[in-house]
């Protein structure tokens, strides 16, 4: 039976007393060393470096944690899933619980950077892998068999040749006092029940009926409701506010300040707190609040767009190097330029941002909220409260979308000073308009290129220049703008391309507005002009643009096999109708490799997205629908992003304010997407929930050139009036 | 502040709420069920879709007043088990991700498939367009619904 309650402090403390009886088997805190330091406890009190990922019980229940927030990837079933094939259990025989960022179960609780299964898959199966073992030679020794007659199978240990089984929760404590198997077997992949197959998700009934329990469904008693006012032009400080209208409204408890903090940002906002939402909101309407905004309120797009154009002048700092750029560019009888420009766009996940936080009266912290970093909130919150780790509790619900927004607890620490002012729990919820226009955003990368190429199109030489604010550089206030910024060149100097001279450069460019990871991140904007300027280097070199690419593959790598692979599902040479375009691009980057091929056909004056197929390239595969899936979503997220509005300031402030400005795309919009999943094994395990992004751009733009002739170098653009 | 009772899932609820609260609110924080959600507050992303005598309405949109004396149907009221053949269609496609828009979808399915019980592509995305997934499930929304029309044929 599996479990949409989060995990919390109270929950776990129950749970370990029961554990005197019973098998509880983790990883030691040190990370990638799983084999050294597995560990067993009967007493989870005896250490805290034990990490409970599995608790076997006497009674014979089973809990799996999921280490990573559930935001619609599926680690939900994902990762319990690895834990359950080496013990040979399938998900419905086990009680998953969300951690909440406990020290003892690791620094990588978080979700983000497609992460989540590329880097916990192999220890996790040593972790269940060591269990079954123990359970095993637990079954031989109280049988006075071999243990090799023994196997463990569906929660059970089986003796064949007696017929005799015990289950898990018999051995438990029998198990729990074996020394923990250095190396333990792992299991045959052509035995795994849920590993690489497509198993239904446990979260997916829940999510039908409306069970799942959203962090803005929490609730707790006591509880009031919080809406914030913030500063509309972005580094705006509080000057003064009336409250008195406010206070009027009926419902409306009380009108207090808090901070909101954003990475090296604090915006100071006013807060009405009530019985009720809807009062909350009617009181922040009544609210008159002066602010001073700093002069920042004649900032705009416009302006700071023609800055970015202007920076691009300037030489910036090396990225990568290697050959001699600028002199075979000189030298090259064929040369181009272009320049490319993206825009600021929003992570709008439905759920708006939402957190119940109860400062209790003996000095602890519980927290329930929607969150991508349960392990930071826990043990960063203290420094900044004054609070000890084990004072403050996480409960992680799931997240109705993170895309990156969630990596940011800024609306957690706004709850947190709420209700230690307020004197008890407090529900902070944005609204839309406040989702919309408060950022964090994704930054607008813009990029100048430079290729040269020889008189027979063989590429000589090749630069990329990024222009953009940076993420880093919001995050923190020691930002170094001596360096290149690893972060604004994702992937540019990656791509497995052999050209022999390359210089990629990096111009900085200062904003007062937080900017944030976006699902894909920086990927999402530069692989649209990289992949794009490829192609415009191959209608240089008159050849075929997926003829083109391999033509720069000549070594064997994971981009080749990706590319010859895309060729043959897409039915690259097919002839294609008439008044239709094709397109490719694969990027590579820290979270993984996919590549697409988009299909338009001419429609009037615009265009139809007829086709996407995409291969994702993964070595090892946990659940080939969830993939799916996640490339599914990732098509959508980056159709919308290429040509919807995107985000603009004018006068400080942001232009859009909810999705009717602000739009995604709709069910009728969609094309249908193919993918094709590479497994072929191999030590590297590759990320799932972000490189569907940054192909779809470039792949349906250099599309739209193929069939119109139209390069399109600026995003968004309207797919309407190409 | 008015007394006004809501029917929801055939119960009667008595609330003591102001009139022009959205109906949205008052099914989530006075009538306690928390199925049903909100996303933008102007009618815009659908997430919290509800019947009304059958119809689906924005509820984050619509007074509850203006609900009074009327059924409205919330996701929680489409079965005890899971078992309402969109949920059932829902779950074969695996179609939720983040799961937080799926109740204002499923409710405007089985509104579309009560009126329209073989549905084409384009029947579907009309009914549908109305709902936001940033996830990106509308593939599998359009696979789904035309599962559950089956499913609902087969039922009959």
């Amino acid at each position: 039976m599996s479990s949409n309650t989060s995990f919390s402090r109270r929950h776990f403390l129950r749970l370990s007393g029961l554990t005197s009886a019973g098998f509880i088997i983790g990883l030691s805190g040190v990370e990638g060393k799983a084999l050294e330091t597995v560990v067993n406890m009967s007493f989870l009190g005896e250490s805290s470096s034990v990490t409970p990922f599995i608790i076997i019980e006497k009674s014979g229940r089973i809990t799996i944690f999921n280490t990573k927030p559930e935001i619609g990837q599926g680690t939900f079933q994902a990762i319990p899933s690895i834990f359950a094939e080496e013990l040979d259990l399938t998900l419905d025989m086990v009680t998953i619980k969300q951690s909440g960022g406990e020290k003892e179960l690791g620094a990588d609780q978080f979700a983000g950077g497609s992460a989540s299964i590329r880097t916990s898959y192999k220890k996790y199966r040593i972790a269940g892998a060591a269990a079954r073992e123990m359970l095993v030679l637990a079954a031989s020794q109280a049988w006075g068999v071999p243990v090799g007659e023994c196997k463990a199978e569906l929660g059970k240990v089986i003796h064949a040749g007696s017929n005799r089984s015990l289950t898990y929760g018999e051995l438990a404590e029998a198990a729990s006092k074996l020394e923990v198997p250095k190396e333990p077997k792992l299991k045959d992949p052509k035995d795994f029940r849920l590993l690489g197959k497509s198993t239904p998700r446990p979260d997916v009934p829940l999510k039908s009926s409306g069970r799942a329990v959203f962090g803005l469904d929490v609730e707790v008693p006591g509880m009031a409701y919080a809406s914030i006012e913030r500063c509309p032009v972005f580094g705006g400080k509080l000057l003064s506010f009336d409250d008195s209208a406010a206070k009027k409204v009926k419902g409306v408890q009380q009108v207090i300040t808090c901070e909101r903090i954003i990475g090296k940002y604090r915006f100071e906002g006013v807060a009405v707190i009530a019985d009720n939402y809807w009062a909350a909101l009617q009181g922040r309407k009544a609210l008159k609040v002066n602010w001073d905004f700093q002069g920042n309120e004649t900032f705009n797009t416009k302006n700071y767009e023609q800055h970015l154009r202007d920076l691009a002048k300037n030489e910036g700092v090396l990225d990568h190097s290697q050959g001699d750029f600028d002199k075979a560019y000189a030298e090259a009888p064929v040369k181009l330029e272009a320049f490319y420009e993206t825009p600021v766009v929003s992570h709008s996940p439905i759920e708006p941002m939402n957190c119940v936080a109860h400062w209790k009266p003996e000095g602890k912290l519980e927290i329930w909220t929607s969150t991508q970093v349960p392990f930071s909130i826990k043990n960063n919150f203290g420094k900044e409260y004054g609070l000890k780790e084990e004072d403050i509790t996480v409960n992680v619900m799931f997240n109705g979308g993170g895309f990156g927004r969630r990596l940011y607890p800024d609306y957690v620490h706004e709850a947190v000073q709420l209700s230690k002012k307020a004197g008890k729990p407090v529900k902070a919820i944005w609204t839309r308009e406040d989702d919309t226009q408060q950022g964090p955003f994704r930054p607008m990368t813009f990029s100048a290129f430079k290729a040269g190429l020889a008189a027979n199109g063989e590429a000589l030489a090749f630069q990329h220049k990024v222009i953009s604010p940076s993420i880093s550089a919001s995050n923190s206030a020691n930002y170094d703008k001596t360096k290149t910024d690893g972060g604004m060149m994702e992937g540019v100097s990656e791509q497995q391309y052999e050209i022999p001279n390359v210089k990629n450069l990096y111009v900085h460019a200062d904003l007062h507005i937080p900017v944030a990871a976006w699902r894909a991140v920086t990927s999402t904007t530069l692989s649209f002009s990289h992949e794009c300027f490829i192609d415009e280097m191959a209608v240089k070199a008159k050849m075929d643009p997926m003829a083109f690419r391999l033509s720069l593959l000549k070594k064997e790598s994971d981009t080749k096999k990706l590319l010859l692979k895309l060729k043959e599902v897409s039915g690259w040479d097919k002839p294609l109708p008439a008044g239709w375009g094709r397109g490719v691009s694969q990027w590579e980057f820290f979270a993984g490799l996919a590549g697409m091929v988009v299909e338009v056909s001419k429609q009037g004056t615009g265009i139809k997205i007829e086709r996407v197929v995409c291969v994702i390239d993964l070595g090892t595969v946990v659940n080939p629908d969830t993939v799916a899936g996640q490339v599914e979503g990732a098509v959508v997220m980056a159709i919308s992003a290429a040509i919807k509005g995107g985000i603009t300031f004018e006068k400080g402030r942001t232009v859009q304010s909810n999705y009717h400005n602000n739009p995604i795309i709709r069910i009728n919009e969609m094309p249908p997407v193919e993918t094709h999943i590479l497994a072929d094994g191999g030590d590297k395990i590759k990320g799932v929930g972000e490189p569907g992004l940054p192909p779809l751009a470039p792949a349906l733009c250099n599309a739209i050139y193929a069939a119109t002739g139209k390069r399109i170098r600026r995003l968004p653009f309207d797919i309407k009036k190409i | 502040m008015a007394a006004i009772t809501l029917t929801v899932n055939n119960q009667q609820h008595k609330i003591d709420v102001d009139p022009q609260m959205p109906l949205l609110w008052a099914i989530r924080d006075f009538v306690g069920l928390k199925g049903t959600k909100y996303g933008c507050g102007i009618a815009q992303c659908g997430a919290c879709t509800v019947l009304l005598d059958g119809n689906p309405i924005r509820s984050c949109s619509f007074p509850v007043s203006a609900a009074a004396g009327k059924k409205i149907s919330t996701v929680e009221g489409l079965s005890e088990n899971i078992e309402h053949p969109v949920q059932q269609a829902w779950i074969e496609l695996q179609v939720p991700q983040c799961g937080y828009c799926q109740s204002g979808q499923i409710m405007s399915a089985v509104a579309l498939l009560k009126k329209t019980p073989e549905p084409t592509d384009a029947q579907i995305d009309a009914a549908m367009q109305g709902h936001l997934c940033r996830c990106g499930t509308y593939p599998r929304i359009r696979k789904a619904i035309h599962r559950a029309a089956e499913l609902m044929k087969t039922k009959a």
